[in-house]
């Protein structure tokens, strides 16, 4: 069902695709873009170094920290912890990178520490809630079999959270590269070079050279994940399938 | 062997003791099931968790064996011990054949071994392990659910087993067959098992001594016929029901209440011998067998003394039989759908081995109340 209907969805933006590239290159903004050619390619590689670096070390900060906040002996802690990592994702982006310049100047690392913050917490959130979630007569029967703890967490908790931590995974990867454009703004590259150049030069086909590598990119990526989702999760947990 | 002794929860929270379990004693012997009935909060899942120790005992022991479990390792005990609980508690993330292996991994044994545990169980709860070892637990009905709940502690072969209402969540009539099923399973597993259950006919039904508890306190500890015979108060009385003496009528079989080796008839006797044996005994009717000895017909008083000739040209087909295996409910149940108040009762080769009377049945279930009373039990004998 919702395999098909990302299918038409797909199909349409292919033909939309299709019709904007006859329509540009009739105008001869085709030529134009291939000007830009070699800027694309190189910024488009530090945009993805970029979110890899920053939603990569996200990810393997987020989930043991998640973990952590789940267990029970942090029960007491937990809520109370929470709290400022719920208040700071409605944070706007914009926002975390323009404090970390304050605090750390600018460059690729502030850069860098903006996103891994802004991407970490969706995943923090959502691997706690998941594990949360977990029914809890589901560990005691765990327990009453004299499963060890680490294997409760590991065959039990963690797969039954899977679904959800990867909802938050996936969320905060697009977060992630849609911020990147701004990372330019701190002084750190990426396809936000061509972007904001383009507004403030008036130049309408140097900025869609940033904007459309952006947009396939977090198409193509969102994609991917929607993909690992469906086919990663074991079936018994996996409510897609 | 189990056997509890003192057990005590005192529950502390936002500064209020709830006593959950009040020095609890029992002694469930080997190859036994002891049923934990009682109403809602009485303590029952507080003391069947203090066994392997999801809660934490306040003070008491228990003991396996013979041997004190307080100085044992959790992980080790539990591995001993099935533990089923009420929501069933398969993990969505396995497998039927990996939510059924877990205890055996856990415990070493080789993928071979495991596997083949694994159909071996399915098999004997009727689940053909083809179609279900690799489905998950939500491709499954409730009562599917439940067996692979139960087999599932079984994995391992523990000698104890721990179930907290494992048929709770499941149709009356799916019960009565899960029900039946572990009963006939339990005949050649001979485990000790102890079952929480809120339901008194569960109870009488699987049970070899139930455990009767109100706030915390084991109230009665029994068989189930003395506890529905003997209600040791009033709030056992009124636990067990109004009806409690009908419920015994499924406690008690046949063979136990039949008499045994009836008088009968055959085709080419005279009515005159029908006639003095049923004169001899004051019976109003006697049965006629073939050859093979299988009841075929009953012969009437009334028409041994007003005819003449031979019981096989005088005779009325059966009303109805029963087996000797049967309990008296069954008994019941044909004597009032066949308007009778006997019966003759057969082996399972349909032999003629005994026959029921209303009169022997109510005799039997007074029996018990009359223990103290020699001369009334004296005279209900010579009644009959
Ligand atoms: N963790 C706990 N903290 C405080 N009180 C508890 C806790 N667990 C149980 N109790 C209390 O202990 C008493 C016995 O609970 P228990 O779960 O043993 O009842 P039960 O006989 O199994 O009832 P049911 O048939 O409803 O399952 C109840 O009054 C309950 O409120
Ligand atoms: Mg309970």
């Amino acid at each position: 069902m919702t395999q098909s209907k990302s299918f038409i969805v797909g199909v349409a933006a292919l033909v939309c695709v299709f019709l904007l590239g006859v329509l540009s290159e009739r105008s001869g903004i085709i030529e134009e873009f291939l000007f830009y050619q070699e800027d694309i390619v190189y910024l488009t590689m530090q945009h993805i170094t970029m979110t890899l670096l920053s939603g990569g070390f996200a990810i393997i900060i987020a989930i043991p920290l998640g973990v952590w906040l789940s267990r029970s002996y942090m029960s007491k802690w937990s809520e109370t912890l929470m709290q400022p990592l719920n208040i700071m994702t409605t944070v706007p982006t914009l926002a975390i990178l323009a404090l970390s310049m304050s605090f750390l100047g600018i460059g690729t690392l502030p850069a860098l520490f903006a996103l891994w913050l802004a991407t970490l917490l969706p995943i923090v959130r959502n691997t706690y809630a998941g594990l949360k979630e977990v029914p809890e007569f589901l560990i005691e029967s765990a327990n009453g079999m004299g499963m060890p703890t680490w294997k409760i967490l590991l065959s039990v908790e963690l797969p039954n959270a899977l679904f959800v931590i990867f909802a938050g995974i996936r969320t905060a990867i697009a977060i992630n590269i849609g911020t990147v454009p701004l990372a330019f703004l701190i002084g750190a590259g990426g396809l936000g070079e061509l972007i904001f150049t383009g507004i403030d030069m008036d130049e309408m086909v140097m900025m869609l050279a940033g904007a459309i590598p952006v947009a396939l990119l977090a198409i193509i990526v969102d994609f991917i994940f929607s993909q690992l989702q469906y086919w990663l999760i074991p079936r018994g947990v996996n409510p897609l399938r | 062997m189990i056997k509890l002794e003192n057990l005590t929860k005192v529950f502390e929270s936002q500064g209020q003791a709830t006593t959950a379990a009040d020095n609890i004693s029992m002694e469930v012997p080997e190859g036994e099931i002891c049923v934990l009935l009682g109403p809602s909060g009485c303590g029952k899942t507080t003391t069947l968790k203090m066994i392997n120790r999801i809660i934490p005992v306040t003070s008491g022991r228990v003991l396996i064996n013979g041997e004190d479990t307080t100085g044992l390792d959790t992980i080790t005990l539990r591995r001993n011990i099935g533990y089923v609980i009420q929501q069933i508690g398969l993990f969505p993330n396995m497998t039927i054949e990996e939510n059924i292996s877990i205890v055996p991994k856990l415990l070493g044994w080789n993928k071979k071994r495991y596997l083949a545990r694994a159909e071996e169980l399915l098999d004997m709860v009727a689940l053909e392990p083809k179609a279900y070892m690799k489905r998950y637990p939500k491709e499954l009905s409730g009562g599917q659910q439940q067996r692979v709940g139960v087999i599932r502690a079984l994995a391992a072969d523990p000698p104890l087993m721990l179930m907290d209402e494992p048929f709770g969540a499941i149709d009356p009539i799916n019960r009565e067959i899960i029900q039946d099923e572990f009963l006939r399973m339990q005949q050649t597993l001979k485990k000790t098992i102890l079952f929480v259950s809120h339901d008194i006919d569960e109870a009488v039904k699987m049970a070899d001594k139930i455990a009767i508890f109100n706030s915390g306190k084991l109230i009665q500890f029994d068989t189930p016929d003395n506890i529905l015979a003997h209600p040791k108060n009033k709030f056992v009385e009124d636990f067990v029901g109004t009806d409690r003496t009908l419920k015994r009528l499924r406690l008690v079989k046949v063979r136990d209440v039949m008499v045994k080796s009836p008088p009968r008839v055959r085709m080419d006797d005279d009515l005159k011998v029908a006639l003095k044996l049923m004169v001899e005994r004051d019976h109003s009717a006697i049965t006629l067998v073939n050859k093979k000895n299988h009841p075929i017909g009953s012969v009437y008083r009334s028409i041994a003394q007003t005819k003449q000739g031979l019981c096989g040209d005088h005779h009325y087909g059966l009303r109805t039989i029963v087996n000797i295996n049967d309990d008296l409910r069954t008994v019941a149940s044909k004597m009032f759908s066949h308007d009778t108040t006997w019966m003759p009762c057969v082996d399972d080769q349909g032999v003629f081995c005994g026959e029921i009377t209303q009169r022997g049945v109510t005799h039997h279930l007074a029996a018990t109340y009359n223990d103290n009373d020699g001369a009334l039990a004296e005279l209900y004998q010579e009644g009959v």
